[in-house]
């Protein structure tokens, strides 16, 4: 057996590799620098890393080659545009986490320890959620541009493992928090069993394991199809866990939940295009020749997803828990694009992922917004009446709400036509009509929070809100126009996806 | 169209205190708004087909939407009735705002949107401009509805959103189904000229399915029976000038899309719901004027005469006769005023007798002589009297249903006789007898109330005796729907209502 040296393109994977170098040093940072100097020089290198990443990513936008890292990794439009959109959103996100009000001081703290009481009482500062973070940023990075199952599997891994640490870093109701990070963890640790399981029965099938030599062997009809049907079935199981669809989303309403918000948000909304990205390319470009093997799955899988989310949404008394369903909704709603298997079902589920992953940011840092002394408020009792103590939250969580309803002259609407035209016109009536209906259902709890916020009286407990801080207002602030945006103006965009938006395969 | 939105952003930067600026703001953008909308009626060329002051501005060339606006003789008339009330509603609720949970700023900021909205969405020559301003037109309204109303305001404002926001669900769906159908001939596109052509590709089950889609959000927003449950509660406990602007225009953007959506889209469809929907039409005009004789509350009364009225208008326009169909126009037009006079007099009564019980009131006459006579014409209006504007317009709708669905017109004739009872009965009793106690001391109409229902009031005289100059516009429309459906007129008759 030769060894070959491997070939590595450096400059299209270097949005990858400063992320990483980013993580590293901020490890080294919190095991050497002084405590006092650990916060800002860890929010200094994120935020330079995501924006020199993004750098990066732009001098390299117009290149596309599978052979970056030896045929591991394909770099295409599509690739650019998901990662950029990666890029930006967990830019806006480690703004929202620099807040470390909502993080609990030391982790490894037993909750009601006095361990716990003196990290307290002593005000220290958990910071190794910016490492965490920005590891969890690279996995989603090279998730959607894996082309084959191996590296696929891996970045699965890194971007869950410092997810599932984050989500228990919550300071108040701590033991929800863990609570939330170990029920992820094992559920996650099984759908990544799941996952490895299809690799080998993929690997079974064609004798390959990237996506392009299934995709011949599919092609050519060598092989057994049952161990392509298990394979594809396997694979999917663990992909649709990371997005949250039924009947693969029993981790989600406890885990938004449960997390810090601020990691609640990022979560939602980063790890949703990441593994959407990862599912559009496995999907059109692994499996685009058997559609019969999985479409019909799929759209099942899809209906339900879409009505199962919007239903139970509407019976929901917390906020967070409330947005985790819509964001099952969502995710029913993004594969219909999947199941369009046609050039507009990827450029508007790309732009679909980034408007709703901007509102849903939004949306999470709003939240962090409403508090009372025991900490944030997401009984939505309490919110009655936010809209006439603090009007202008209000009104801004209220557009995000009303751009996941998808109310015209939102990002949201243009996203849902967009998304629906698509798998209309491949074929898909049912979910033509499901997804309209579920919209029906959704827009009902989402005004009804609006309902809340401006025509009932507020009640007189102490939830209050604070006055965010000068990074929540810049994120807030950001995906509002966004939004708006998108929604008045969306040609710019839409065009420039449908040019740049391809894969190679 | 753009002014009354500057009007809007003008007035948010206004300072919080000082709500009258803000009025004065409202009310001269409106009829700034007003008089451009009548410069424009009188350049319009009526002899031209097709649309006229177009506009067209590529907005998201991926799909093909176009930001285009043009009027014809349809649209004309409707978005000169919207301009024109828009700032007698500003006028005759000067005071409207106050007692409501955010400051008048806001009130009027959500007017002038509102008004904004209503052009647009007459005006929109691109069905998907047509959805975003028919969609987005329902935030401002179901605002003024729960922040200002009355009573069970937000349960009202809520259950008037997920009616429509349903019906308009319906129609996204059937749009996305038009605009791929339209991409697999001959090209994506959102331009109602050339949808139009589209019925050719359709098999008969898409048609009537995407013309159901169609129909029954603008059933919804019309109300027609079974759909109407939403309006009497929104109507009751909406401000009376939110609720000139809902009966008033809103709801005839419900039977503007019949006509141009419906009908031109989808020609063979609309054949085939024709009796249907004759039927239900007719339901609606005898049903509505039950309701409003038993009803109690003087603005539930003026919402169940509504019914009845758009029973009407739907019935004209699917009798698919010239005459029916320039009636139904023509209704809607006088509608929108008599609908106005009445809401805003009544508003007045409410307020100066704190109460909207009809048995309350009594012997308004000898009290408050103006507003007494205010109310009698507007009623009279509406339950069609001769040398009123209404008269004109139910006539020409009875005559083009009758030579085409006679039994309907028979039946529809009831609601005519139903309509004095349930106007006169309310009007006997709060404007004549004795006078009640409690009323003795009630202020007549002052002069900022004369000055805004005396416009309304000369108009609905002047054109239930004169009613050419709105008829030589609409006619030519309805005769081109018409043609454009392969209907000929049963009866040879003479150019109607001339």
């Amino acid at each position: 057996m030769t060894f070959v040296t491997p070939v590595l393109n450096y400059a299209q994977l270097a949005p990858i590799l400063i992320v990483l170098a980013g993580a590293v040093i901020g490890v080294l940072i919190e095991a050497f620098a002084p405590r006092a100097a650990r916060h800002s020089s860890q929010l200094f290198i994120s935020t330079f890393s995501l924006v020199a990443a993004f750098a990066a990513l732009m001098t390299v936008r117009n290149q596309s080659s599978v052979d970056a890292a030896m045929g591991s990794v394909a770099f295409d439009g599509a690739a650019v545009l998901i990662q950029a959109s990666i890029l930006i959103i967990s830019f806006l996100a480690i703004f929202l986490i620099a807040d470390q009000e909502n993080f609990t001081a030391m982790a490894a703290a037993v909750p009601g320890s006095e361990e716990e009481r003196q990290s307290l009482q002593k005000d220290l500062r958990v910071t190794e959620v910016y490492p965490l973070t920005l590891f969890a940023v690279a996995g989603m990075l090279i998730f959607p541009i894996a082309t084959d199952l191996i590296t696929l599997f891996v970045a699965l891994e890194i971007l869950s493992l410092p997810l599932y640490l984050m989500a228990g870093l919550s300071r108040r109701r701590r033991l929800m928090s863990q609570e939330s990070a170990l029920k992820y963890f094992l559920l996650g640790a099984f759908s990544s069993a799941f996952f490895l399981f299809g690799i080998a029965y993929l690997y079974g099938y064609s004798g390959t394991i990237t996506l392009s030599g299934i995709q011949e062997s599919i092609v050519g009809g060598a092989g057994n199809d049952i161990f392509l049907l298990m394979g594809i079935a396997f694979l999917s199981v663990g992909l649709l866990f990371k997005v949250g669809a039924v009947p693969f989303h029993a981790w989600t309403p406890d885990v938004y939940q449960g997390a810090p918000t601020a990691i609640t948000g990022f979560m939602a909304a980063a790890t949703k295009i990441a593994a959407f990205g990862a599912i559009l390319r496995i999907f059109y470009v692994g499996f685009a020749n058997a559609e019969w093997q999985w479409k019909p799955a799929l759209v099942v899988i899809a209906i339900i997803t879409m009505v199962f989310g919007s239903v139970v949404a509407i019976t929901q008394r917390d906020v967070k828990r409330m947005l985790a369903y819509s964001s099952i909704a969502h995710a029913g709603f993004l594969l219909a694009g999947v199941i369009a298997l046609s050039k507009s079902g990827l450029d508007s589920s790309i732009f679909y992922l980034f408007a709703y992953g901007i509102a849903t940011l939004g949306a999470f840092a709003v939240v962090t917004l409403i508090r009372d002394s025991a900490g944030e408020v997401t009984d939505l009792n309490r919110w009655s009446g936010l809209g006439k103590r603090s009007p202008l939250v209000a009104s801004v969580f209220s557009l995000y709400l009303l751009t996941f309803a998808g109310i015209p002259l939102t990002s949201g609407f243009i996203g849902k036509f967009s998304i629906f035209s698509a798998a209309y016109e491949s074929g898909s009536t049912a979910i033509l009509i499901t997804g309209v209906l579920a919209s029906a259902i959704a827009a009902f709890f989402y005004i009804r929070v609006i309902v809340l916020m401006f025509f009932k009286d507020p009640v007189e407990d102490g939830t209050s809100v604070v006055i965010p801080s000068a990074l929540t207002t810049i994120t807030i602030a950001v995906s509002a126009t966004l939004t708006i945006l998108l929604g008045v103006f969306p040609a710019p965009l839409l065009n420039f996806i449908e040019t740049t938006a391809f894969f190679i395969r | 169209m753009l002014l009354p939105l500057l009007g809007a952003i003008l007035i948010s930067t206004l300072p919080k205190n000082k709500s009258n600026y803000a009025k004065w703001v409202a009310l001269l953008t409106s009829i700034s708004v007003a008089l451009l909308g009548l410069l424009i009626a009188l350049r319009f060329e009526i002899d031209r087909p097709g649309f006229q002051f177009v506009e067209n501005y590529s907005w998201i060339p991926s799909f093909g939407i176009n930001y285009a606006v043009g009027v014809d003789g349809l649209s004309l008339v409707l978005i000169l009735m919207s301009v024109l009330l828009t700032p007698v509603v500003v006028l005759a609720g000067w005071n409207e705002s106050e007692g409501g949970r955010w400051s008048a700023k806001v009130f009027y900021i959500l007017i002038l949107v509102l008004e904004t909205m209503m052009i647009g969405v007459f005006a929109a020559t691109d069905v998907f401009l047509f959805y975003v301003f028919f969609e987005a037109m329902l935030i401002p309204v179901y605002f003024l509805i729960g922040g200002y109303g009355s009573g069970e305001r937000a349960a009202a404002a809520v259950k008037f959103l997920l009616f429509s926001l349903f019906g308009g669900l319906l129609m996204l769906a059937s749009i996305i189904g038009l605009y791929v159908i339209s991409s697999k001939n001959g090209g994506a596109t959102f331009d109602i000229t050339e949808l139009s052509q589209m019925h050719n590709y359709m098999s008969s089950t898409t048609q009537n399915l995407l013309f159901l889609g169609f129909f029954i959000a603008f059933a919804i927003k019309a109300p027609l029976w079974p759909l109407h449950t939403w309006l009497p509660d929104a109507a009751a406990s909406g401000t009376p000038g939110t609720s000139v602007l809902l009966l008033g225009v809103l709801d005839k953007v419900g039977t503007f899309g019949m006509i141009r959506f419906c009908l031109s889209l989808f020609p063979d469809a609309s054949k085939t719901f024709t009796p249907v929907i004759i039927v239900l039409a007719v339901i609606s005009i005898l049903y509505g004027a039950f309701l409003a004789i038993g009803a109690r509350d003087i603005k539930r009364l003026i919402a169940y005469t509504s019914i009845s009225h758009f029973g009407f208008i739907t019935m004209g326009i699917f009798a698919m006769t010239t005459q029916g169909h320039s009636g139904a126009i023509l209704y809607m037009f006088n509608h929108g005023f008599s609908t106005a006079a009445l809401f805003i007099v009544a508003g007045w009564m409410i307020a100066r007798r704190k109460s909207s019980t009809i048995a309350d009131f009594g012997g308004l006459q000898r009290v408050t002589p103006v507003m007494a006579w205010s109310f009698f014409i507007a009623g009279m209006s509406s339950l069609a009297l001769p040398g009123l504007s209404s008269f004109v317009s139910e006539f020409l709708v009875l005559v083009g249903t009758f030579t085409r669905y006679p039994v309907a017109a028979v039946l529809a004739t009831f609601g005519i006789v139903l309509a004095a009872l349930y106007i006169l009965i309310p009007v006997q009793k709060a404007l004549h007898g004795p006078t009640t106690p409690g009323n003795e001391n009630l202020p007549d109409l002052n002069l900022r109330e004369k000055f805004a229902v005396g416009p309304v009031l000369a108009i609905i005289i002047a054109l239930g005796f004169y009613p050419a100059p709105l008829l030589n516009v609409i006619n030519p429309v309805a005769a081109q729907v018409i043609e454009s459906q392969g209907f000929a007129d049963p009866v040879p008759s003479e150019s109607a209502g001339k």
